[in-house]
């Protein structure tokens, strides 16, 4: 194998690897949704003033995955 | 294999700057690129929605003055919930901040333009221009006691060192992950799209039974699309909700 080669393997090995922290941030997004429902059915009337709250938990628990993503993109794109 | 016949995608070439018009003051390039001509566009779209929508009607009021009104009063009430009171001299900042990063994304996300946020030194430069202002504000306000943010009441003195360093480290860390937060998922919306646009156009461009399956990528770029929308709108949001944070603190630190 030639050099460039084993750099392109590593590249795409280390962009595979990366993507798994969006799949750790698919937990994230669901443990927060199921929390919230999990809440809003017992309180149906205390959705409204936390639904705020959820969006931007969302929003940020959400940019941790993009991190990774971007980790990928850059891999795969840009090194 | 079918994918080598297509023709090659580069997924991060919409993010490049072209220059547009070549200005240069002393060593320094000033030059206009499609960066600050969506940035002009993105200041006018906002004034001249707020110039419309503050005009004034002599009925009922308008679709524009109203929706003039919501931002207006979104911003204001997340800074009275997240600030305080105070926080409301704050306020014609943070409302800037808001509708700017809003209208970059919502303006980026037509086909074919240019997203502006997704430049990591323009959200860098927004990033840090709210920390220095938290640093200014915070010690004019409060002068020493501005520290007190680093020094959590009701911590046990042993481990208080170490509480201390955490916090100022968190402190620091705080422009990067403000700004980083905005500029990747932008970059990373716009690359998924152009990725799943890439894949329709080799399935088009190979074989008979392929171009029909290239309506899969075509549903999956309608559904990311609002989601992008979403993001657009989310991130905007979160921007300012931690911007108004941070100023929290520089208004009441201690706890």
């Amino acid at each position: 194998m030639e050099a460039h080669e084993i750099v392109n393997a590593g590249k795409y090995i280390g962009a595979g690897l990366a993507a798994i922290g969006t799949g750790a941030a698919g937990i994230g997004v669901g443990t927060l949704f199921g929390q919230f429902l999990n809440g809003a059915l017992r309180n149906p009337s205390a959705v409204e003033g936390q639904f705020g709250r959820l969006i931007f938990g969302f929003a940020v628990t959400e940019a941790l995955g993009i991190f990774a993503l971007l980790i990928a993109f850059l891999l795969l794109f840009a090194v | 294999m079918a994918g080598e016949a297509g023709p090659a995608i580069n997924p991060i070439e919409q993010f490049s700057l072209l220059k547009i018009l070549h200005i240069t003051v002393g060593p320094f390039d000033v030059s206009i690129t499609n960066s600050t001509i969506y940035m002009m566009i993105a200041v006018g779209l906002s004034c001249g929605l707020m110039a419309i929508g503050a005009r004034g009607t002599t009925g009922a009021p308008t679709r524009l003055q109203a929706a003039s009104e919501m931002a207006y009063e979104f911003v204001a009430g997340m800074v009275r919930s997240a600030a305080g009171e105070h926080g409301m001299r704050f306020f014609p900042m943070v409302f800037c901040l808001f509708i700017f990063i809003l209208m970059c994304n919502v303006v980026g996300l037509i086909p074919f333009s240019f997203t502006v946020t997704a430049q990591i030194i323009v959200t860098v430069l927004l990033a840090l221009m709210v920390f220095c202002t938290v640093v200014v504000v915070g010690i004019k306000e409060h002068g020493l006691h501005f520290f007190k943010l680093f020094v959590p009441s009701g911590v046990p003195i042993y481990i208080l060192p170490l509480v201390v360093a955490i916090e100022i480290i968190s402190f620091l860390s705080r422009p990067l992950s403000h700004s980083v937060r905005l500029f990747a998922n932008m970059l990373a919306g716009h690359i998924t799209l152009n990725v799943f646009g890439g894949f329709c156009v080799m399935l088009l461009s190979a074989g008979a039974v392929l171009k029909v399956v290239s309506v899969l990528p075509f549903a999956m770029i309608i559904g990311l699309y609002a989601l992008e929308l979403l993001v657009a709108f989310l991130q905007a949001y979160v921007f300012t909700m931690l911007t108004c944070m941070y100023l929290n603190d520089a208004l009441h630190p201690g706890h």
